[in-house]
């Protein structure tokens, strides 16, 4: 049996495509700033909470870690509404890929806290900062430069995971892709289309956080570039 | 006829020459010290002996073996040339007595009984019998690199190449290291060692072999090397390093 | 009638679980065996073999696997196979999951010492022959925690065959929810029992992680 291809009725409908991509786009960046910031509280609850906070980030963060994507994504959908909580298809995905990544972002971040010397810690003490002081301006950033290449990698890993978002019909690229689906009766073809703009959304966002890390890293690109081992390599 | 021999051996490294024009012969039973500065490609010479590196021109010949660019007349000729290296390079996740069967059993397909009794003779040559099931992060780094002589013996080379093997160890193990290999030495095996130890090459080697910006310099019989340098490169040299 | 969810649909989720052990199994077998070649492709000699693996490698890890997923699952319905979802799913996870651990087990070959590989040229191995008698076994060594740290991944991952309608864990989840209406303690028993599988795994990643840095240290 052959199968007579067919793009045109896919490619019809590009502009829904390129619109759901635009929504991925937006619903990750969106994503990224609120997993982020969860990020950063987490791992400062983590290094310099109580024992109680400390537990309750710690299992946080394991059972995200340890369950699929698509179920939290169903406990917050269906599970929500349940509880008086309205919430639309969009607004669904958003939190749950913000819990997902908040989760994954304050395990990057704890071990790049940790990884920053004590004697910065001390002195930081020996100063008069507060604890919140020190993880603020003495912890963080060097935190966020040691483990910016693990953290963008989740950041595009969400994106990425996003996909499965069409199962509960938002608007985003899948979500389109499963309706142009529906409606042509091409799933192949729709298919064949969809996948290379995930793939170039990805490799767009790479580049992105490429660009990002030689703007705000630039400081310490020059005093590599000083000591001489910065460089080609 | 000599066991290695280099005709006008050229290699370079992009715009780098390493070796400029390199002729040597080593007569069997011969022991030949290689010295010269760091950068005077004394170690590369040693390493396109036995095709870890290659050469970009001349003709290298050991153990009547032509060598050349081909993977099978590369693991006939490495066969016949040992070669222990200044880190030891043991491999880690083996003990000693596998350490020392594996080439001859993978290479040469001997069977089991036949290379551990091997096995049992170098590791007795070398001293370190007791250590036969050890692993190497349980030995010291000159028991170590004597395991290494004794795992290039067992594949029963034509010749022992040694790159500076001596230059990691602290000096009591340096002397453990050089008392093998003076050993090896008074038994015939014919050897080339890159060496910082002026001291054991005069007293060890027939013939030493000076080495400058990639060429022979200067070479002859060691005593005369030593106590009667010709060219003043090689008379600033051992000024510098005999202290 | 709407039913209420009690033990016996708590079973019907534990069944389903048999699936998604399953395929789990599937995949992460499927998956290391071309992983492997890939990772050995990645580390070739060989420069166009080299690349392919990279190629295969980069298109992989920037694609979502439900993507891979549908382009199986239409792909072989095209040429008239009414494949089963259990075997579009394990075809898709295999190819997705490959890409993953070979590039995990580039890192651990990748990581054994060059002197490693130059000792053995030097005892007159073949290539072949220094793979597998010297540096395998050391990478091997090395890989077992990131690849039992992957398996969690792949445990997580099945998930993704509820979309085309294979009846593992996830889709009986939906199933219950859809007779019982009470999807908070439907997910979460759903969520509690992936916990289970996932959790020992990847506490046991990292305690062969630790074990591997203290090895490292002494």
């Amino acid at each position: 049996m052959t199968h007579e291809f067919d793009f045109d009725a896919v490619l019809a409908s590009f502009d829904r495509l390129l619109q759901g991509a635009l929504l991925t786009v937006e619903l990750s960046a969106a994503a990224i700033v609120l997993g982020l910031a969860v990020g950063v509280l987490g791992a400062f609850a983590k290094t310099s909470g109580g024992v109680t906070v400390r537990a309750l980030v710690s299992a946080y963060v394991e059972i995200i870690r340890n369950t699929p994507f698509l179920v939290q994504l169903y406990l917050i959908f269906f599970g929500l509404p349940a509880l008086g909580v309205k919430l639309g298809a969009n607004e669904a995905a958003l939190l749950a890929m913000t819990v997902n990544l908040g989760a994954y972002a304050t395990e990057i971040l704890r071990a790049g806290v940790e990884a920053i010397p004590k004697t910065q810690i001390e002195a930081g003490t020996a100063l008069g900062l507060s604890p919140l002081q020190i993880f603020r301006y003495v912890i963080l950033v060097p935190a966020l430069e040691t483990v910016y290449p693990a953290l963008t990698s989740q950041f595009t890993l969400i994106m990425l995971a996003s996909s499965v978002v069409g199962t509960i019909s938002a608007n985003e690229l899948s979500s389109m892709a499963s309706l142009i689906d529906s409606e042509t009766f091409r799933s192949f073809e729709t298919y064949l289309v969809v996948t290379p703009i995930y793939i170039a959304l990805a490799f767009m966002f790479r580049g992105v956080f490429l660009l990002v890390s030689r703007a705000i890293f630039r400081r310490r690109r020059r005093l590599q570039g000083v000591f001489g081992f910065g460089g080609a390599r | 006829m000599p066991v290695v021999a280099l005709e006008n051996v050229t290699k370079s490294f992009g715009a780098l020459t390493v070796l400029d024009g390199v002729s040597l012969a080593v007569e069997p039973g011969q022991v030949v010290a290689v010295i010269g500065r760091s950068g005077s490609g004394k170690s590369t010479m040693l390493r396109c002996i036995n095709g870890l590196e290659q050469i970009q021109s001349g003709r290298i010949e050991v153990a009547g073996h032509v060598l050349e660019n081909n993977k099978t007349a590369l693991r006939e000729l490495r066969q016949d040339v040992g070669m222990v290296f200044q880190s030891y390079n043991l491999f880690p996740h083996l003990t000693v007595e596998e350490n020392i069967t594996l080439a001859p059993r993978v290479v040469k397909k001997e069977p089991l009984a036949e290379a551990k009794a091997t096995a049992r003779n170098v590791l007795e040559q070398v001293g370190l019998s007791e250590k036969i099931d050890a692993y190497p992060e349980q030995l010291s780094g000159g028991q170590q690199q004597r395991v290494a002589i004794a795992r290039s013996l067992a594949m029963h080379p034509k010749v022992m190449l040694f790159d500076e093997v001596t230059s990691a160890l602290d000096p009591e193990l340096t002397e453990e290291v050089l008392r093998v290999m003076e050993g090896l030495a008074k038994a015939g095996m014919t050897m080339m060692l890159v060496t910082h130890e002026m001291g054991f090459a005069r007293r060890v080697a027939h013939v030493t072999v000076f080495m400058h910006k990639g060429k022979v310099w200067e070479s002859g019989p060691s005593e005369r090397i030593f106590s009667d340098p010709q060219t003043p490169e090689l008379r600033q040299f051992l000024a510098s390093g005999l202290k | 009638m709407i039913r209420s969810f009690g033990w016996n649909e708590f079973l019907i989720l534990l069944r389903a679980t048999e699936w998604t052990i399953l395929l789990s199994l599937i995949s992460f077998a499927g998956g290391g065996a071309l992983g492997f070649v890939v990772a050995l492709a990645r580390t070739a000699q060989h420069k166009t073999l080299r690349w392919i693996a990279v190629a295969y490698i980069e298109l992989m890890q920037a694609t979502p696997v439900l993507m891979v997923l549908f382009l199986v699952f239409y792909g072989l319905g095209l040429f008239g196979f009414d494949i089963p979802p259990l075997i579009a799913a394990s075809i898709a996870l295999i190819v997705y999951c490959a890409a993953f651990l070979g590039d995990i087990w580039r890192g651990c070959i990748e990581a054994i010492p060059k002197q490693q590989w130059e000792a053995s040229e030097a005892l007159a191995f073949s290539r072949w022959q220094q793979l597998r008698y010297v540096v395998l076994p050391q990478a091997a060594k090395i890989s077992l925690p990131p690849t039992v740290g992957f398996l969690v991944q792949v445990v997580k991952t099945t998930s993704i065959a509820s979309i085309i309608g294979m009846v593992e864990l996830t889709q009986a989840g939906r199933f219950v929810n859809n007779a019982t209406f009470q999807p908070i303690k439907v997910f979460s028993a759903v969520a509690l029992i992936y916990f289970v599988l996932c959790y020992p795994l990847s506490l046991w990643a990292q305690a062969l992680e630790r074990k591997m840095n203290a090895g490292r240290r002494a």
